[in-house]
């Protein structure tokens, strides 16, 4: 399959990818700087995912309480989304390459029923990022582009003049509807990483074991056992 | 002339406001029991025909509400302010026509304002509850201390008539003078227009009014007279009788055809069903996979694997991303 050159870099294996063998193998996945940057944008989302629920339907407005009221709720609902959008920016700039489409993810997602039953010995083996990790992290930069856009255009405080009416009235569909979405990508990913155990710990600590590796990312475990072992200075 | 609203007697009785809480048919971002009885409709009948543009109407509404606008510029047109504002509930605006068939000038001088629609799309719009509430007597209110200042209003309204306040982010538009009318006066604009192109009463006076003030402008050439009373949004407790009523939209703009935008219709409406369907989907779908299918959970075998890789002994050969391993 694929050709392990000692020179080249497989596409999906980010910097500070690394196996250190032991007892068990620990490999790491997540540079610090990564998992500072998904945190800012994993509070960031859950605070707009909240503020955004209590304008979007009644039955839920008295979460703006959390926020100091309604009006506090207004103002702070679009800054915290220019943090999520600057913050998601870096992550796309750092992930992006990695979640570039390969062959097996036709196949992964043809078989996404053998996926869903965990039996991934019938599954092709996958780099970095599996296709439906791939889908998570398309639809949410698609999302957000819409959701910052329509968001601008419906921000009456300092862009009320920049567009009319009818343009904020379909900003405001177009708004509630990304938002919608992007909220059902967050439960997808947010149960991935409860379902699939040990995977929280690539988040937190930014380490995984090699079992996990060898069972969700055989090809990334074995490009990087393959890669020319890192040296401090590379 | 219709006849004048009585000076309200000084009883301590009649201070009493006649309508208000109780009386709430329709409150934002909220489910009401409407009042078993209905409070008599009122209406504000403006008579273009009858307007001067004196402005009376602009000042009497400042003065009342006790606001202030901002001294303006002269842009060499007789609006002023250019656009209604959150001090400006009520703006004159003049439009200059020629009537092609009588090539006479026409200026049409229209009172703008909030219409009190009997189906509000400010109140449909609003995410805050109780931050807009329509009477049973069919005035639409702000009720300041409930609102966010979203601007929400602003996309429901088909008028485009609310506007939102730099000073406390809150959402301000005509009241129909509520506080007046509850101790049985008539609006300020009313009181003090000179020429009776404002009058207020319940609303069939209006109407029977207006189908008056109709026929004599019909006896005067005023073919299309007519009144405005837009059943696209059911109807407006703010009407106007017009000179040409076949076409509003000569008097500044007014819409022909009023409606609540399907856009705003759409995202109050089946939008939110469908959206928090969704959102309860993805989860319990989740949930029942996590009964259903178990953890994933790597297994010692896989460990060992990862051992045996990193230490270079042998591992079980690539699965090739092809149709193998099917079952």
């Amino acid at each position: 399959m694929s050709v392990h050159e000692p020179n080249s870099v497989p596409e999906d294996v980010e910097p500070g990818d690394a196996v250190k063998p032991g007892r068990p193998v620990q490999v790491t996945r997540y540079t610090a700087p990564a998992r500072f940057n998904h945190w800012i944008t994993a509070v960031s989302l859950v605070l707009l995912a909240i503020s955004g629920m209590a304008l979007y339907t009644p039955k839920l407005f008295f979460l703006t309480g959390l926020f100091g009221g309604g009006q506090w709720t207004r103002t702070i609902h679009p800054w915290i989304g220019v943090v999520l959008f600057i913050s998601f920016a870096g992550l796309f700039v750092r992930f992006w390459k990695a979640n570039l489409p390969v062959r097996e993810d036709g196949t992964w997602l043809a078989r996404i029923v053998d996926v869903l039953r965990g039996h991934e010995e019938k599954l092709p083996e996958v780099g970095k990022y599996n296709a439906g990790q791939k889908f998570v992290f398309w639809s949410m930069s698609g999302l957000i582009l819409v959701l910052i856009t329509s968001g601008i255009v419906i921000w009456d405080q300092y862009f009320a003049f920049l567009t009319t009416i009818e343009q904020k009235r379909i900003a405001i569909l177009a708004h509630a509807s990304a938002a919608v979405f992007a909220i059902c990508v967050w439960i997808i990913h947010v149960y991935a990483a409860i379902w699939v155990k040990g995977t929280i710990g690539a988040m937190t600590r930014g380490k995984v074991t090699g079992g996990w590796a060898w069972r969700h990312h055989r090809k990334w475990l074995r490009e990087l056992v393959h890669k020319k072992p890192a040296t401090p200075a590379e | 002339m219709f006849p004048p609203i009585p000076n309200p007697s000084v009883a301590p009785d009649m201070a009493k406001p006649r309508f208000g809480e109780k009386d709430i048919m329709r409150r934002s971002a909220s489910d009401v029991t409407p009042p078993a009885q209905r409070l008599t409709e009122v209406a504000k009948l403006i008579d273009v025909s009858k307007c001067i543009g004196c402005k009376a109407c602009q000042s009497a509404c400042l003065e009342w509400n006790q606001l202030h606008e901002e001294v303006g510029f002269n842009h060499g047109v007789y609006e002023n302010p250019m656009d209604l504002t959150e001090n400006t509930f009520t703006l004159m605006r003049f439009t200059e026509w020629e009537n092609p068939e009588t090539e006479n000038l026409e200026w049409l001088i229209r009172k703008d304002g909030c219409m009190h629609c009997e189906d509000p799309g400010c109140l449909k719009a609003c995410p805050a509850p109780g931050a807009i509430v329509q009477y049973s007597n069919g005035i639409v209110d702000f009720q300041h201390e409930n609102c966010i200042g979203c601007g929400y209003c602003i996309k429901g309204c088909p008028f485009n008539i609310p506007r939102i306040s730099r000073m406390d982010h809150t959402a301000y538009k005509c009241t129909l003078c509520s506080d007046r009318i509850a101790v049985g006066q008539g609006p300020a604009c009313q009181k003090a227009c000179p020429t009776q192109a404002i009058v207020f009463g319940t609303k069939d006076e209006m109407k029977d009014w207006a189908a008056h003030r109709i026929t004599d402008l019909k006896s005067r050439g005023y073919d299309n007279a007519g009144l405005y009373d837009p059943q696209g949004v059911g109807g407006t407790h703010v009407m106007y009788v017009l000179q040409h009523a076949d076409r509003p939209h000569l008097y500044a703009g007014l819409p022909d055809d009023p409606h609540i935008s399907p856009l705003v219709q759409t995202w109050d409406g089946i939008s939110k069903y469908v959206g928090l369907a969704m959102m309860g989907f993805a989860a319990a779908a989740g949930f029942l996979h996590y009964v259903v299918a178990g953890p994933n959970r790597v297994s010692e075998e896989d460990e060992e694997n990862a051992e045996k890789l990193t230490e270079g002994k042998p591992v079980p050969p690539d699965r090739p991303p092809s149709e193998e391993g099917r079952p």
